[in-house]
Order: structure tokens, then sequence, then C-alpha cells
């Protein structure tokens, strides 16, 4: 620890409790960061493409998950470092924004932390660095630009988005039936997509799952399912052009939110009262049939008495809805959710062409289907599998995959995949480094020679030579100016990703180059790290 | 410069061949543990629980056994989990389906050691799986048209079923008895309405099927224990003091008599609740909810028969199955729906005073006794039914039919054979490997049984090079046996759900090359 000294040479104090803290400065301080930096792109690297592998992640608790999603593995690592948390909140920066690709924004920053580290060997100042980082990003997301292209697609014709769905998906462990997968979360985007203001509103889209059955058996449901049965055993499980009023208050006596005490003191207050609750039951559930509806969804619980009067007048009732189901049942059957009986009117009550009472396997598994809704916008996934955990995987791939489906609807341009659009940049800023007078002109080859590292590890995981394939592969695109030639990972036999139709999507690779280098940047301009050493 | 760690302290990370051995270890070690369950001489496991009293449970349900393991290995885990949805899913083949899972992953070691990429191992698998899908669908018999054979379908499987467990001695006995409960069902898989009440006392050759419905309570003090032609009122209803709901309402009173009163007009609105009950012209009232001594005394005077407190499992059943529905008010008497059965009285089983409810309308319920020497004894038995049922259930709704004893594995394994030699690349081996950890089932069933497996097994395979042989392991004679013939048989759904969940479990695990623990949520220290 560096310390200053006045002129009697006494030590100042700087930092409280100083000699408790450790401090790292300088090129040290740099050093330590990128080898964190590299430590956590090197646990992703494996999980990098088609061929990547899964990795099992135990939470403190005991749970398993077992992924190879990104986000997912660094959301659950339990990460102490600091510049290693930077990462993880890179990848989810990039889940959040595209939803796909999150390993390969990580892969790519380690690859760039790691050219990073030579420069700075040479004595290079780091903000020159990341200068240089930064002019190379410009050059190569414009070249993104200049290689995409534009592919169209309708509600008719919509095999082009199922391709590029199927890409995201190969790389996960539902890969057996990605073709169904695929068309499932299209059909699912597409229906919940605003073609014209090219928005689509995912939360529209709900993944519920449920153990058993096989893969192959996820479907699209038109509708939603709840994962709830009827508030009493001997209602009707099937109802046919339901109207259905949906409540957020409960059936059971009010409860005042203000303080308050009904003493009971004599006889006749106790049988007011008495017949005041009976009435109020009847009531609630004399309203709910005046206005028509022939279903209700309540988001409380119910009274024994009010279930029993529900069931007698044969009003078929849901309770325990949790709120985010409710409101979107209430958007799907064009119903209104109403916080009390007195507000109750036809025009409120949302519409279903079906809703039914479905059991699973020999367990009391009940589960409620609304289908056939007024507006049949909001659409449900319901992903069967052989395990919990095997569901919660697929889970995470659907979701990657109307990801994809929907960044394609907002902007409907694409890059060959396959390392190909990589390998592309990586010659045009190698090409433009040259233009650039200066210590910068090293860090953007730097940033070419990173650019690289990410059809290399898609070729190490294919179990291919990782340098000759790429050397090969690079000389090809340059002979034949094509930048469609990547890494066949897939030994389709092939180089060329647009046979193979193998497509991303240009927004997310931007996202991807834009996002790494901005964290680099933020690394290395780091020189000082202050931090409590263990006591 | 040192690479600083990580990982939060405790976090383990374990990478590449490591991980993978450890995943192959934990997967193989739990395989070896229910292994030996396997097949009709499988043997049984004890389990203590860690809990107070500490328990014991003896078993050889391989999704019991594995449910009550603690185990820390992530691999294991998986193999739990399928085994776990193999009994929601289909009830049964919770031990196969772990072993054929260990079986791929033990094969598939082999094949990593040899320097094979677990992905094209996974490619081989997956063709494999599907090819011993289709091979198993040709040689399936569906004798949906055919009530009688079909009859005699379920009771081979049933018998298929239990000639594993502890109710082997008896099976005849118990599939007659499964059989006939699942046949009341009429086709849905509701295994509610089938109850099972279990007494000690007796062998488990005494225990029967009642076709009514059985409720272990007792019938209230000093009320009928005989009613004929009895109309039953199933409610859920407080019985005991019944409260004003209305929120903040409470007694406040500044005088003795004041307090006499208000007991008074409480006891009035309980005689009058009574006197509505009673008004329903019913002379069996049943509660899920506690009954106090003034209502049951009430009713007694009405010559009601009162029973309280039936759980509401029981309610529910007691309500589809006499046909009632549960009411909570009962201000309208005339528009609430009754239940009815032709015969209510008290019986005894053992010591015990049941009461029996025979002559019900709806014809799906029915309730199995069932008597054994202890506690642990029934618990097996109970489990043992319940899986045998639970494939009955599933059976009647996809009726397809293969055979057992091994036979289903043979046939499959020689398809894979076939398709392993037509298949060009290095996914041939895992192919081939494939239809080696199918040959393995049948061969620990014959291990199992103190027999020669080696030679049963090779017997075997000869046999199935013939084209339409019906042959399969007969553990009983120690020989290879005609299926068909020894009437071995069991549900084609069943098999299939094994063999697709156990590749796919084997498929995760093999894909996972690094395993990362997080450090253990630290227990607040209760001292």
């Amino acid at each position: 620890m560096a310390l200053a000294f006045d002129e009697y040479g006494r030590p100042f104090i700087i930092l409280k409790e100083q000699d408790q803290k450790t401090r790292l400065r300088g090129i040290d301080a740099q050093k330590a960061n990128i080898s964190a930096g590299k430590a956590v792109a090197r646990i992703l690297r494996t999980s990098l493409g088609p061929k990547g592998m899964d990795k099992i992640l135990q939470s403190p608790d005991g749970d398993v998950t077992i992924t190879n999603d990104g986000a997912t593995i660094l959301e659950q690592m339990d990460v102490d470092n600091q510049i290693a948390k930077l990462m993880v909140e890179l990848s989810r920066s990039q889940d959040y924004e595209i939803g796909d690709g999150t390993t390969g924004v990580v892969v790519m920053a380690g690859a760039l932390l790691e050219q990073a580290e030579r420069l700075l060997e040479r004595g290079i100042h780091p903000i020159r660095i990341a200068e240089g980082y930064e002019m190379a990003s410009r050059i190569a997301v414009e070249h993104l630009e200049h290689i995409s292209q534009k592919f169209d697609f309708g509600t008719t014709n919509i095999e082009p988005l199922v391709q590029t769905c199927m890409t995201t998906l190969s790389s996960k462990i539902v890969n057996r039936c990605k073709r169904h997968l695929a068309e499932i979360s299209v059909k699912a985007v597409l229906s919940v997509a605003d073609l014209e203001r090219k928005d689509v509103n995912l939360d529209m889209i709900k993944v519920e799952g449920k153990v058993g059955g096989k893969l192959e058996d996820t479907e699209l449901i038109y509708g939603i399912t709840v994962d709830k049965d009827m508030s009493h055993p001997q209602m009707p499980k099937q109802i046919e052009d339901a109207k259905i009023a949906i409540l957020t208050c409960p059936f059971e006596p009010p409860k005042p939110k203000t303080k308050h005490k009904v003493d009971i003191d004599t006889v006749e207050k106790f049988q007011t009262l008495r017949l005041q609750e009976q009435k109020y039951f009847d009531d609630m559930v004399q309203k709910c049939k005046d206005v028509g509806a022939t279903l209700v969804i309540c988001q409380w619980g119910f009274d024994d008495e009010a279930n029993h009067l529900l069931m007698h007048r044969n009003l078929p009732a849901v309770r325990w809805v949790g709120g985010v189901e409710l409101e979107l049942i209430a958007i799907a059957t064009g119903g209104r959710i109403v916080p009390r009986f007195q507000e109750l009117t036809p025009e409120k009550l949302g519409r279903a062409g079906l809703v039914r009472e479905k059991s699973f396997g020999t367990t009391k598994d009940k589960m409620l289907y609304i289908e056939h809704c007024a507006n049949s916008r909001a659409v449900t996934i319901f992903i069967r599998g052989g395990n919990k955990m095997m569901i919660e995987e697929t889970k995470r791939s659907i979701h990657d995959a109307l990801c994809v489906a929907r960044n394609l609807i907002r902007n409907n341009s694409i890059v060959y995949g396959g390392g190909s659009a990589e390998i592309s940049c990586s010659i045009a800023v190698e090409a433009g480094a040259d233009k650039y007078p200066g210590v910068e002109q090293y860090a953007i080859r730097a940033f070419a020679d990173a650019l690289d590292s990410v059809p290399m590890a898609l070729a190490e995981n294919s179990g291919l030579q990782p340098i000759e394939t790429l050397s090969a592969v690079k000389s090809q695109q340059i002979k034949e100016n094509n930048p469609h030639y990547g890494i066949d990972c897939n030994d389709a036999g092939t180089n060329d990703m647009q046979q193979q139709d193998v497509f991303e999507t240009l927004i997310g690779k931007q996202q991807q180059i834009l996002l790494a280098t901005q964290v680099v940047k933020m690394i290395l301009k780091i020189d000082d790290v202050i931090s409590p050493s263990d006591y | 410069m040192a690479i600083e760690r990580i990982l939060k302290d405790d976090a383990s990370e374990e990478k590449g061949e490591r991980a993978r051995t450890a995943s192959f270890v934990g997967a193989i070690a739990i395989t070896d543990l229910v292994k030996t369950t396997l097949g009709p001489k499988g043997m049984d496991k004890i389990l203590q629980s860690t809990g107070r009293g500490q328990e014991v449970t003896v078993t050889n349900d391989g999704a019991t056994i594995l449910k009550s393991l603690h185990i820390d290995n992530p691999a294991a885990k998986v193999l739990i989990d399928i085994s776990k949805v193999q009994d929601d899913e289909v009830g049964d083949g919770t031990t196969s389906v772990v072993v054929l899972a260990g079986e791929l992953l033990r094969e598939a070691e082999k094949l990593v050691a040899a320097k094979i990429h677990p992905m094209t191992i996974i490619s081989g698998y997956r063709i494999a799986a599907e090819c011993a899908r289709n091979a198993l669908l040709q040689r399936v018999v569906d004798n949906k048209e055919n009530a009688e054979k079909f009859k005699s379908d379920l009771m081979k499987i049933a018998k298929t079923t239990l000639s594993s467990k502890i109710l082997s001695q008896d099976k005849e006995h118990f599939a007659q008895l499964a059989v006939d409960a699942v046949m009341r069902l009429k086709g849905s898989t509701n295994l509610e309405a089938i109850q099972i009440i279990k007494k000690p006392g007796g062998s488990l050759k005494d225990s029967f099927l009642d076709e009514g419905f059985i409720l272990d309570k007792k019938i209230g003090l000093g009320q009928p224990k005989r009613i004929e032609n009895a109309k039953i009122l199933v409610a859920n209803t407080a019985m005991d003091t019944d409260k004003v709901k209305i929120y903040g309402a409470r007694v406040r009173v500044d005088s003795m008599s004041k307090v006499a009163e208000i007991e008074g007009a409480e006891k009035e609105k309980m005689r009058e609740k009574v006197q509505k009950i009673i008004a329903h012209g019913i002379n069996c009232f049943v509660n899920r909810q506690l009954i106090y001594n003034f209502p049951e005394e009430l009713f007694a005077d009405a010559g009601v028969l009162a029973i309280e407190h039936a759980d509401f499992d029981g309610i529910e059943r007691l309500a589809l199955v006499t046909g009632g529905e549960i009411a909570s008010t009962f201000d309208n008497p005339e528009s609430v729906k009754l239940g009815h059965c032709k015969l209510i009285e008290e019986i005894m089983i053992g010591e015990d005073k049941l009461i029996h409810f025979s002559g019900v309308e709806m014809g799906q319920a029915c309730t199995i006794v069932l008597r054994g020497a202890s506690h642990h004894m029934l618990d097996e038995a109970e489990r043992s039914l319940h899986d045998a049922l639970c494939v009955l259930s599933q059976t009647v709704n996809d009726t397809r039919v293969v055979l057992g004893g091994g036979w289903p594995e043979m046939v499959m394994a020689k398809a894979v054979d076939e398709l392993a030699r037509q298949t060009p690349g290095k996914k041939s081996h895992a192919i081939e490997a494939f239809s080696r950890s199918l040959v393995a089932i049948p061969t620990i069933i014959a291990d199992n049984a103190g027999l020669d497996s080696a030679d049963l097994v090779a017997q075997l395979r000869a046999e199935h090079h013939k084209e339409g042989c019906n042959a399969g392991i007969d553990v009983i004679s120690g020989s290879v046996g005609d299926m068909a013939e020894l009437g071995i048989s069991e549900s084609f759904k069943v098999k299939q759900a094994v063999l697709l969940s156990a590749t796919e479990a084997a498929e995760m695990i093999l894909r996972v090359d690094e395993i990362i623990t997080c450090a253990p949520r630290k227990r607040e220290d209760r001292m």
C-alpha cells in the first residue's frame, strides 16, 4: 500500500482503515481484471454453437439446473469477483435487449480482453486501446449493415422465420424437435404481432410447462391455460360460449380497510348481523348471475358458503388465479377486470368459445384451458417433457426463439450465421485498420483478431481443427468475395451458410459487438481496485 | 499475478473430463442401487428415515426408494427426477427407467473413453430410440375391439406388474381386485374413485374389493347404526360454533344475563341450522368439519345419522359415489341434490368399526380393503396395488399391449442392431451401444433371479433371430419361454415412456461438460 508522508515523516491516512484494505493499481489492476474477465469467458466458450456442451449448476439449495444458455449460466454461477460481475451484467443486458446470443457476447468480450492484454504488455496506454476498439467496432457495425440482407415474410410465408428460429434452437438440448418448436414459436409471435407497427408484445405469450409426456407433445394453444381447477369439484368441467366475469374481489364478507369494531351486545344485533351476512353472499352471487356470466374467475378465495351458492346457482368458478394470469385472461377474452361487485355490467364480461378442464397423468393434476377467445391475440405455449430440468431448459430455449422472431419482425435484416458474419467483419476491420494513423491501428488489428475467436470457438466445439478451418474459410471469403461462408458445424458438407439456411438477426449481431466493446472499454479504464480485505 | 478467484467461497467448479466422470459415476451409482430390485425376483430395500421416530419403509418400488434418498450428485438428481415423473405419468416402470438410463450412460462412458464426442453419441442414441420405438410399435397387440380378450390382457398386465412386488404370492387375487376396480371406472383415469383402506390384521389373502364405499369413521352416539334407503346430505359447513364472519365483529357485553342471552341466541341459531338440514328430508348427514355435541344431540333426536370430520378426499369421494352435491348453505332444500344409497351400516373389520355405504348410485367407485400382518406390509401392498391400478387405468385408455419378460427389450435391441449395421459413420457405435443397454435389462432380470444370465440372454437372442418369436425369460422355471403362452404382458405406454424418458435423461447428462456448485446456503444456527 502506498503511503503519503508529510514533511515530518508522519503518514497521512487517506482511506478509512487503510491497512485493512487491499489495493491493486496500475498495470497489475488491469491484468487482474482482464484475467478475471477471461476466466468467465472461458467457462462459456464450450457452450457456444450447435455442438456446444451444457453445464450443470447446483444452486445453494441443491436444485439442479442444466443449461447452455449463457445468461442463465452466469446468473446462477454465484460470482464474487467484481469484473466477473460486469460480465454477468453484460450477458444479462444482451438477454434483455435481444434475448439471444448471450453466450456469444461474453466470448467476444473475453477475446477482446485477451487481445488487450497483449497490447498492454507492449506498453500501449489502455485508453488508446479503448479508443481503437471503439473505432473498430464502428467499422464492424457498418460492415454488418453492408452485408446484411432483407428478407421477406408474411403471415402466409413463415418459412424464413422458422428457419431463423431453428438456428437459435439448434444449439439447445431441444434440437431433436427444433422444427416443431420453431414453428410453434413463430406462430405464437405472429399471432400476437402488430405487423403494421412492427411491434410484438411478448407478454401476450405465456409459456407454461408441465412435467410428463414427450417433447413432441408440446403445443400452441390459442388461448390461455391456468394451472387451477374449478373451485367446487362438482362444477361442470366444460363450458361452451362462456361469458366470463373477471373479479378481483373475494367472495367473502367485506373487510373495510379502516379499523373498526362491531360490538355485539344484544341478541337483536346478533340476529341482524347474521341475516346481513347471509344476504351478502346471496347478493354477490346474484349480481354475477344477473349480468349473465357463465363463469367466474376470481383472484381471491371463496368462503365455503359462497362456494356452495355458486355451485347451487350453476355458476362455475375458479379461485386464486394469479394477477398476471388474470390480466392475460382479461386481454384474451376482451373482458374487464372488475374490482367490485357493484360495477359488474354485461359489457365487462369476457368471452371465450370453450373453457375446459383437463387432467394429466395418474396424479390429480388439472389445468384449465380457455380457448377460442374473443381476442385471440393471447396465446400459450404448453411444454411437455420428461423431467423438470428439461422443461425449464425448453422454456429458456423457447424464450430465445421468441425473441429472435420478434427481432425479425421489428427489423427484417439478417446476417448469416455460423461465424460467417464475424469472419467477414474481421476482414473488413483488418482492411480498415491501415487507414488510421497512430497507435490505434494496433488496437484495431487486435479487434479483428478478437472477432476471429467466435468462429474459432465454434470450430473447436464442433470437433474441427480450429486454426485450419478458420483460415480456410477466411481465404475462401476473400477469394470469392462472398460473406456467406462460415464454419460447417453440422457436417453438412458445405460452408455456404446461405445454402444451410443459418441466419441470425442483424440487430442481434450488432448489439453483441457494441455491448462487448463497451464492457471491455469499461474494464480497460479501471486502474485501481480497492477492496476490503477478508477479515 | 495469480488469477483471482471468480466464484464465491466454497463454490466448486469441475470441468471437462472430470465433470463428465462425476456425472457418470453418480448416475451409475444410482443405477446399481436400484438395479437389484428389478424383475420378479428383485430384492427389497429397507429405508430408514432420518426424521423423528426413524420410520422404516420396506419397498422395492423404484420411485419410493429414490424419493427417500438424499443425493448430492447433480446427475443422480436427474435420474431421480425421471423416476418421479414416470411414477406420476404412468405409475409403473420407475425402476426400469432409471436402470435403462444408467445403462445408456455406462455404455456412453466407454464410448467417450474411446474418444467419441458426446454429441455424436447423443445423435446416435436419438436415432436408436426412434428406431426402437418403431420396432415395438410394429409388434403391439391391440385388443380394443374384443372386450373379452382385452380383459384377459388387463389381467395379464396386472399379474406381471404385481409379480415383482410383495403381493406376488397372491397375485392372482390382487390382479383380479385391481382389474375389477379399474373396469368399474369405465375408462376414466380418475383413481380418486378407488379408495384403499389399510387395516392391519388377517393375511393378505383376506383383502377384498367392496363395491360400495367405506368411510373410516364412527357413527355418533345414540344414532341409528343401520339405515336402509338412506338419503345423504354431504356438507362442508361449520357445525361447532357458527360464528359471524363479518370482519371485526365481536361480542362485548356488560352483564352475565346478556351473556346468557347471546348464548341462547347462538344455540337458537344452531338449532335453526340443524332444523334446516333435517328439513331436507335426510336420514344421514356427513360433514367435513367437526360436529359439536349440541348439534349432534339434535341430530340424534331426529333420528339422523351424523358423521363428523370426514376428510376432504372422503367427502369428495362420497359426493361422487352417492351422486349428491357438497352443500354449504341450507336455505333451499328443494334444489339441493341429495345422495342416495341402499344401506348404511356399521361394519367391523378386525377391531375397527367402519361405516359402509352399499348399493350406491354411481357404479364407478369402489373400495379395496387391504389386510396384512404389519404396517410395513400394508404400506408396500398399497404401493404395489397403486402401481397396478395406474398401469391398468392407463392401459384402458391406450389399449396397446406388448409382451413382458424382457421380450420388448430383445425386439428393440434386434431392430437397433440392424440399424447400427446400416448406419455409416461414428454414430453406429452409439447405436450399437444403445442395443447393448437394452439387452442389459433382461440380463439384470435374470441375474436378480440367480440365473445364468449370459447363457439365457444368448439363447434369447438366438430365439429372437426367428421372425415373430415370443420368447422371453421365464424366471419361475429359469429358462427361455414363450411369453404369450405364459401370459406375461406389459402396457405399451409404460414401455414407451421408459424408453423415451431414459434416452432423454441420458442425453441431458451426456451434454454436460462443466459442473458449478454454489456454496450451500448457510443454515441459521438455531442454538
